[in-house]
């Protein structure tokens, strides 16, 4: 019986008294200290987001003392910031309550998450088979330069899909070929690439360009409207008018999630990352494996690329665009420990802070800008282990020898 | 990315494709000596030739624009004098020389240690920070001390921040280069936060341009050659110069430095030793943010005096200075040199070209191209023993040769 089947068969009160259940209760009530003071609940009153949060505190503290300690203390933590943006949020007027919280909130928030989505499960794939990739940034703006260069020349957003697709491929390979064959050591190897990918893109825009915008005429990739939600109350803001690249990283998400964890490649590239000689010894060709997965990972940090530059940016270009986003899905990968669902959540948080930072420029242009290092702190809280401790695979970033 | 040891090497070359970094650095700077830096060099501006050649320009006159752009032609007719156009393009080298070193020497210092320190640009950006802050606000001190106080105070903002990576690593044991690529951006986004709009250094003059306030005179260091006003050569070239002997000082003569390397070869073997190997990630992580930080701070107080929002993504010297180290072995003399091969492709590049060779933007954009290459060949050390192992192998021959010639 497992774990939390045994929870299942216990009666109703022993499990209301589990840490377990108290801690997460506290962590989801401390949020919704937060969420009260915001559309569409919006108490204006600082009492409510105040009593929520002491109770999600008092329930982490309860949790704390028994065992659970940072269960106990995430929720706490929780609480207490709930309640400070819960009295920031009633302090302020409705009408910019209004305009930073609204369903378009969402869309922005997928439209901001999409690349670091295509970039996190491309890392994954590659760091899953044993090889860091911190070169997602540099692929990544190959795919955004290439990808509205293909789309212009070729005449549509679908050329510009492969030729990004294409060229971020052919980068990962040579640096597969360096971190494989070669065996350079992976963290430098991936520096090379993004230093590469930036004077590469910036030197073609300039030579192809001469640095201007591409823009007017270009082909970009449409948006998909569903006919009936995209006229519904909330919903159709939300998500009725999403670009198809949008939906394409939800299926991308489900698609790599069954592919590694319930198929046999997804197990031989699993075996790779854990244990390279285990692997050979049962007739794996690990470099092949590795190969496979890091050109993977080129292709879909490039596709990441391309919708930034073709999709969310409308066909522009412009000198160093990824801007960090590579580092982003790196560390949402991170965060959600090397696992498609847990780095599309990740990708999502760290778009929704993208899509809240820029709202927040209503209420203080100063804080707004602050509110973007949130992704950077939480992965150095992920990877410091104060909330739960991330675990790469074993073999990560160790060459393999061949014997 | 786990650092530990499955299996004990049975070769050299096994020990480099399993042991730590630094064993793996050790074993290339053994193998090949000075040779392979230049080698690398050489064909990664022969690659960055051909992609010159590739789009219609003629790379041999762009490469003597970007020499004499740096004013390397000065040794042909040297003069102290800046009004000759060679001089005064050496002084701006050798102020983007003065920062490469030391940005350089934050990457070296750390993989001696095992450890690659990719923060150096927010470790840089955190020095300049409060150089700027705190030569602006103790404005009509007297210089001397004015001048230490921001310097200090800038280095060991650098160290601590650094120190954050080298903490977490000792403590936890989380990776390096995952904490110092997140505070890198940390660092940006307060850069961000600091200059812009209500920002707490933003310029008090002028509410409305995100830019910071300029320096007070009395924290700006002395230029040597030139003048003050077309950013001239200022004296924290000397330091960097002497950092470097500090460097070579700390590795090779004391203790610190010993216990330093020790871990990066092996840890294992150095706890075994009875060294303190936390304390020495710690350690060496700091020593190398104050390096960086030591770069922020002279580059405020030297020649930029202010700083603005749009002058931080354009930045890049703490990255540049991953490329100097590795090109330069990690060693003093060769962190010296790969920065005045930096320094004159970054000023090089941006300055003085004829667009009928090749135009600034695509000669800048080649400075990026040549730094990737040098560092992904770098990297590739199994490539560097290949050639060195073919050289060992022929050797003997050549000699046996020889004998059978003499006999």
């Amino acid at each position: 019986m497992t774990e939390w089947a045994q929870r299942l068969e216990n009666p109703l009160s022993a499990r209301l008294r589990d840490p377990a259940t108290t801690g997460y209760a506290g962590l989801v009530l401390g949020a919704f200290a937060a969420f009260l003071a915001i559309p569409p609940i919006q108490a204006r009153t600082i009492t409510w987001p105040i009593v929520v949060g002491i109770v999600a505190a008092v329930l982490g503290i309860w949790t704390a003392a028994r065992g659970r300690r940072r269960l106990g203390i995430g929720a706490v933590v929780t609480g207490i910031i709930g309640i400070g943006l819960g009295i920031l949020a009633t302090r302020s007027g409705v009408g910019n309550l209004n305009d930073a919280f609204n369903a378009a909130l969402i869309a922005q928030m997928f439209a901001f998450s999409t690349p670091l989505v295509f970039g996190a499960i491309g890392g994954m794939f590659s760091e899953r088979s044993g090889v860091v990739n911190i070169g997602l940034e540099g692929m990544m703006l190959m795919g955004a330069f290439w990808g509205v260069y293909g789309a212009d020349k070729g005449g549509s957003w679908v050329v510009g899909l492969f030729v990004g697709a294409g060229i971020g491929a052919v980068l990962a390979l040579v640096y597969a070929y360096f971190a494989i064959h070669l065996r350079a050591d992976q963290i430098v190897g991936g520096t090379a690439v993004n230093f590469l990918a930036l004077g590469i893109t910036g030197y073609f825009f300039f030579q192809l360009y001469h640095g201007n915008y591409i823009s007017q005429g270009v082909s970009t990739i449409p948006n998909v409207r569903i006919p009936f939600i995209a006229d519904m109350h909330f919903l159709g803001p939300a998500i009725g008018d999403l670009n198809l690249m949008i939906w394409a990283s939800f299926v991308l998400v489900i698609l790599s999630y069954v592919v590694v964890f319930k198929t046999p490649i997804g197990l031989r590239i699993r075996a790779c990352g854990e244990h390279p000689r285990a692997a050979d010894t049962v007739g794996i060709n690990v470099y092949a494996v590795r190969y496979g997965a890091v050109v993977l990972s080129g292709i879909l940090a490039a596709l990441g690329g391309v919708y930034l530059s073709d999709g969310f940016g409308g066909g522009a270009f412009n000198d160093n665009m990824t801007a960090g986003r590579g580092f982003i899905a790196l560390a949402a990968m991170i965060f959600g420990n090397w696992r498609p669902f847990g780095a599309f959540g990740a990708a999502l948080l760290f778009g929704f802070s993208s899509a809240l930072a820029l709202r927040l420029q209503v209420y203080s242009a100063s804080a707004s800008t602050l509110f973007n290092v949130l992704p950077y702190v939480l992965t150095l809280i992920a990877v410091a282990g104060v909330i739960g401790r991330t675990v790469p695979p074993a073999a990560d970033g160790k060459p393999y020898r061949k014997q | 990315m786990t650092m530990d040891v499955n299996y004990p090497p049975e070769t050299p070359e096994e020990a480099a494709a399993t042991g730590t970094l630094a064993a793996r650095i050790a074993l290339k700077q053994r193998a090949g000596g000075v040779v392979v830096p230049v080698m690398t060099a050489l064909l990664a501006f022969l690659i960055g030739g051909f992609v010159v050649l590739a789009t219609g320009h003629n790379p041999l006159l762009a490469y003597r624009d970007i020499f004499n752009g740096a004013g390397l032609n000065w040794v042909f007719h040297p003069t102290t004098n800046v009004a000759n156009t060679a001089a005064y393009n050496l002084s701006q080298t050798l102020l983007q020389t003065t920062t490469l070193i030391l940005c350089g020497l934050a990457v070296a210092f750390a993989f001696r240690c095992g450890m690659f320190n990719i923060g150096g640009q927010g470790q840089y950006f955190i020095g300049l920070y409060v150089a700027n802050w705190l030569g602006y606000d103790f404005a009509g001190m007297n210089p001397v001390p004015h001048i230490l106080l921001a310097v200090g105070a800038a280095t060991l903002a650098g160290a601590l921040w650094a120190g954050i990576a080298g903490f977490l690593k000792a403590t936890v044991g989380a990776h390096e280069v995952i904490s110092t690529i997140m505070l890198n951006w940390i660092a940006i986004w307060i850069g961000e936060w600091l200059f812009g709009d209500g920002g707490p250094l933003q310029n008090a003059a002028n509410k409305t341009v995100p830019i910071s306030n300029d320096v007070a005179s009395s924290a700006q260091l002395p230029v040597f050659w030139g003048q003050k006003e077309l950013q001239g050569l200022h004296v924290g070239f000397f330091v960097a110069l002497a950092a470097l002997v500090v460097f070579w000082v700390i590795l090779s003569r004391t203790t610190l430095g010993y216990e330093v390397r020790a871990v990066g070869f092996n840890p294992d073997a150095a706890a075994y030793g009875g060294i303190n190997v936390k304390k020495n990630l710690f350690r060496a992580m700091a020593i190398s943010g104050a390096f960086a930080g030591l770069a922020g701070a002279l580059d405020m107080l030297g020649y930029l005096y202010h700083f603005g929002q749009s002058d931080i993504p354009v930045s890049s010297v703490g990255f540049l200075g991953i490329a100097v180290a590795l090109l330069g072995r990690n060693t003093a003399v060769g962190t010296g040199l790969g920065a005045l091969l930096f320094g004159a492709l970054l000023f090089g590049t941006t300055h003085g070209l004829s667009s009928n060779v090749i135009q600034p933007e695509l000669a800048g954009n080649l400075t990026y191209i040549i730094q990737g290459l040098i560092v992904l060949f770098v990297g590739a050390d199994v490539l560097i023993l290949y050639v060195w192992n073919t050289r060992r192998r022929l050797r003997p021959r050549a000699r046996a040769r020889a004998k059978e010639a003499a006999a």
